[in-house]
């Protein structure tokens, strides 16, 4: 196959053959992504509320989390193959695991940084504890738990490449084909499509992220203009 | 699980396992070696001038610019993307491409974090030095570097524990260290080494979380601890 670009490391024939292919990884990417930031919500929202119900929690909890954020993903996968095998679930069960420190942190401080007298003035107007929890804190803390939500997001869209060595992957899965080629054209093509085009997922999550915070938080925008 | 567990703990016991180039010690000791040289140069190439810009306040904006996309390109591809590099450059397999990304991987949040520490001083007590007579050398070198000095410290722990885990994929493009009971594990199908490699890196990882932790208790004030929570993190 032809080298087209200068240097012999990059063809853009190559590229141009397998638009559908880098596509087809790029979606896979991106719901290898969702699911474990979506997870990993889910379970540090929980943790969260537990956190704040029963302070003594909280140090156990970030311990714990900050030991599974420690421990290099290559080798969390490696514990979980031996049992889930090489599946999606074994991705999972890891990029979940990376995401909850970040997550638990900020929700907690979201939660913790609304005002003491904006809670006494919803408990005043007859807001039950847990009406107080999803009408009035868990909103005023949104834009602290996106900013979480958007740490983790760029990170597990690096770490799903990662998962390429356990059969999934997403455009890790270029990486680590272009490992194998390094010495050719079509290796290291691969080699930089799949880091490029991972790069280009994160900072275009990052910025629809910056977004939905935009949308979800209606008060802070009038605020800004008034 | 428990006669597989049971496997691993036979394999730990295997005085074979422990000996020869490929022998734990020897990995261990690669990835130790790469870890320190790693982290000394990034270290010197990154805080040195991020002290002297925050000094002169000069580069805010490309601090968080550094932070963001180092945050965003993965170090899998990091370390994959530097062999032909270094082949390209006649240094070879192994020690070079792996050192190399560690290197790229390790500079930008050290310089971020140190920018950050120095830049956060006090502007009050900055200051007060300059109105007491302290010349800019006595500024930086007694009022600002001791003050950041927690966050700078809290940089090269993050810093260094995120090379030990991202040496371990140096075992993708021949390099030695632990990683490599992984890597050799998977390709021939053998689980009980993956898993012992996983509990050797993991240890390794916690372990130099835990002593370089130790490490900054004893040199930084008591009162300037809580400064070095701030320092930010990378999952690898």
């Amino acid at each position: 196959m032809p080298v087209l670009a200068a240097g012999g490391f990059f063809s853009w024939e190559w590229v141009f053959r397998h638009l559908d292919d880098i596509w087809d990884r790029t979606v896979e990417h991106l719901v290898l992504t969702a699911i474990a930031v979506a997870v990993g919500m889910a379970i540090s929202l929980v943790l969260s509320v537990i956190a704040i119900r029963y302070r003594w929690t909280f140090g156990p909890i970030t311990w714990i989390t900050g030991v599974l954020y420690t421990i290099p993903s290559l080798a969390l996968f490696a514990f979980l193959v031996p049992i889930t095998g090489l599946s999606i679930l074994t991705a999972e069960i890891g990029l979940v695991s990376y995401t909850l420190l970040i997550l638990i942190r900020n929700t907690v401080a979201g939660i913790d940084s609304v005002p003491a007298a904006t809670i006494e003035s919803a408990l005043g107007m007859g807001y039950t504890r847990r009406g107080l929890f999803f009408a009035v804190e868990l909103p005023l803390a949104i834009p602290v738990i996106i900013a979480g939500i958007r740490i983790a997001a760029v990170t597990t869209i690096g770490l799903v490449t990662v998962t390429a060595l356990i059969g999934q992957g997403g455009l890790g899965f270029f990486i680590l084909r272009g490992l194998s080629l390094f010495s050719s054209p079509i290796g290291t093509t691969q080699i930089i499509v799949g880091t490029i085009v991972s790069v280009m997922l994160a900072v275009t999550v990052d910025l629809a992220l910056v977004g939905v915070q935009h949308i979800t938080t209606p008060w802070a925008r009038r605020r800004a203009a008034a | 699980m428990i006669d597989f567990l049971g496997e691993v703990a036979a394999w730990f016991a295997d005085p074979a396992n422990w000996l020869g180039t490929a022998g734990i010690l020897n990995r261990l000791r690669e990835h130790i070696q790469i870890t320190v040289a790693a982290t000394t140069v990034a270290a010197v190439l990154a805080i040195i001038p991020a002290v002297w810009l925050a000094h002169r306040r000069i580069g805010g904006t490309f601090v968080v610019a550094v932070v963001n996309i180092g945050r965003a390109i993965p170090s899998f591809a990091i370390v994959v993307l530097f062999l032909p590099i270094s082949i390209r450059l006649g240094l070879g397999l192994g020690f070079w491409p792996t050192f190399m990304a560690l290197l790229f991987l390790a500079v930008p949040p050290m310089f971020a974090n140190a920018y950050t520490g120095v830049a956060e001083v006090d502007p009050d007590l900055v200051e007060a030095s300059r109105g007491m007579g302290m010349t800019d050398r006595e500024v930086l070198t007694r009022v600002e570097m001791p003050m950041a000095s927690p966050v700078i410290l809290a940089a090269v722990r993050v810093a260094a524990v995120q090379v030990v885990a991202t040496a371990t994929l140096g075992a993708l493009v021949g390099w030695g260290g632990l990683g490599r009971f992984i890597v050799d594990g998977f390709s021939v199908q053998d689980n009980v080494r993956v898993f012992a490699g996983a509990i050797l890196v993991a240890g390794l990882a916690i372990v130099t979380e835990i002593v370089l932790g130790v490490i900054d208790r004893f040199l930084v004030p008591e009162q300037l601890r809580s400064r070095a929570d701030a320092v930010e993190t990378i999952a690898t």
